[in-house]
């Protein structure tokens, strides 16, 4: 990333390089959720939250890993890091908030398939060798970027559903993908900013 | 040649729901990410689709030859363990043997291991299946994405860029579509491409929540 200031870390990853509409990552919730806002909301809630918590405890495993010269087994360390964490997200939910759970349902125990959550542990620690806040920072606004797109894509969708004639072919998963190509459209808009 | 002769009956019915009915990218819309990300190069296509293939056939090998000994609790760990180890060879291979395509694609190597598809075919096929029929859906499969992602490739590197495989084949005063290359151009192919499968396969639409 070149810059190291966090305000520019921030904007970057949440408008410019958004994870969803700039890498094209974490699409197949986002086609299946993005059908009501939500539970579109919720599970993008749910993406921050795993983000933030496996990138830092990833970012700590990764400097271990490096001193020991042990990199090469790094993708299966990440990710089993990663399912443990959707694990205890699943159990905390399960244990205090059960009604968002069950609207869930399948979607929860997929966040660790979700290519974002891994995407943004990799990219902080191997690609950019950001610092441990940096690296905090980045997975935070990342993951917001992931959640705003998602609830663009889904509030746009409702409307569609509600006035629009789709063709067959098109409905579900086509449609979604023309949407989110012009909102990505108007996202390259912001890649002045910094 | 019939494929009923060559795979037995239910080789033949794994070989046609993988490779057109049940079209891992377009019905089931898993394995996307990767579809999106790496289309823009037909190269790096062939580099995305020989990596997918190759961990689907290793993942259909030991999740069906260990599918009577995985307990049903921890198996998506396992799937993930064994994709994680076969997408770690693939990285290895392309950086010892093709350092400029290991760059171009980045980090989207290590991104196979959570390609929805291979975890979906675990999920869905190999864990219940023995391994000669694993193997023939993974082949099915792994086809199938291949063919998708040639054909968003192919269009979009002549459209965008002008050339195929890197040899120019336009006309000089072509003029570059720009916004094929960019991402959104990734999302407007692709839902195209959709919009024609869906149709010529005759999927339902989903119902709408």
């Amino acid at each position: 990333m070149g810059e190291t200031s966090l305000l520019s870390i921030f904007i970057t990853a949440l408008l410019i390089q958004n994870v969803a509409l700039y890498y094209l990552l974490g699409m197949c919730p986002f086609v299946a959720l993005s059908r009501s806002l939500t539970t579109a909301f919720g599970m993008g809630a749910a993406v921050i939250f795993v983000v933030t918590l496996t990138s830092s405890a990833n970012w700590v495993i990764y400097q271990i890993l490096e001193a020991t010269g042990s990199q090469i087994i790094q993708y299966i360390v990440f990710i089993i890091v990663i399912a443990a964490c959707v694990q205890l997200v699943e159990m905390i939910m399960e244990r205090f908030f059960p009604a968002l759970q069950a609207s869930f349902g399948i979607f929860l125990p997929l966040i660790t398939v979700n290519c974002t959550v891994l995407f943004i542990s990799l990219k902080a620690t191997t690609v950019d060798n950001l610092s441990y806040i940096q690296t905090v920072v980045y997975s935070i606004s990342a993951a917001i970027g992931f959640w705003l797109a998602m609830i663009m894509v889904a509030a746009i969708y409702e409307k569609l559903d509600l006035i629009g004639k789709v063709p067959k072919g098109l409905q579900g998963p086509g449609i979604i993908m023309i949407i989110t190509g012009i909102i990505a459209l108007a996202f390259m808009g912001f890649s002045g900013m910094v | 040649m019939n494929l009923k002769e060559i795979f037995g009956k239910k080789g033949a019915k794994v070989i046609k729901n993988g490779v057109w009915r049940e079209h891992p990218i377009s019905s089931a819309t898993l394995g996307i990410c990767s579809a999106l990300a790496i289309s823009n190069k037909v190269e790096n296509a062939i580099a995305m689709s020989a990596g997918v293939i190759f961990v689907l056939i290793i993942t259909a090998i030991i999740i069906s030859v260990l599918r009577k000994i995985i307990p049903s609790r921890v198996r998506i760990i396992i799937y993930m363990i064994t994709i994680a180890a076969g997408v770690t060879i693939v990285d290895l291979v392309l950086k010892a043997y093709f350092p400029t395509i290991s760059e171009a694609m980045g980090p989207y190597v290590p991104l196979i291991i959570t390609n929805c598809m291979i975890m979906g075919r675990a999920e869905a096929f190999f864990v219940q299946n023995p391994p000669k029929l694993s193997l023939i859906d993974a082949l099915a499969n792994g086809l199938a994405y291949t063919y998708t992602l040639m054909a968003i490739a192919i269009f979009r590197e002549i459209f965008a860029f002008g050339t195929l495989l890197g040899v120019r084949v336009t006309p000089s005063g072509w003029v570059d579509w720009v916004v094929l290359a960019a991402p959104a151009g990734a999302f407007f192919v692709l839902g195209v491409f959709l919009w024609i499968t869906r149709t010529a396969a005759g999927v339902e639409p989903p119902k709408s929540s």
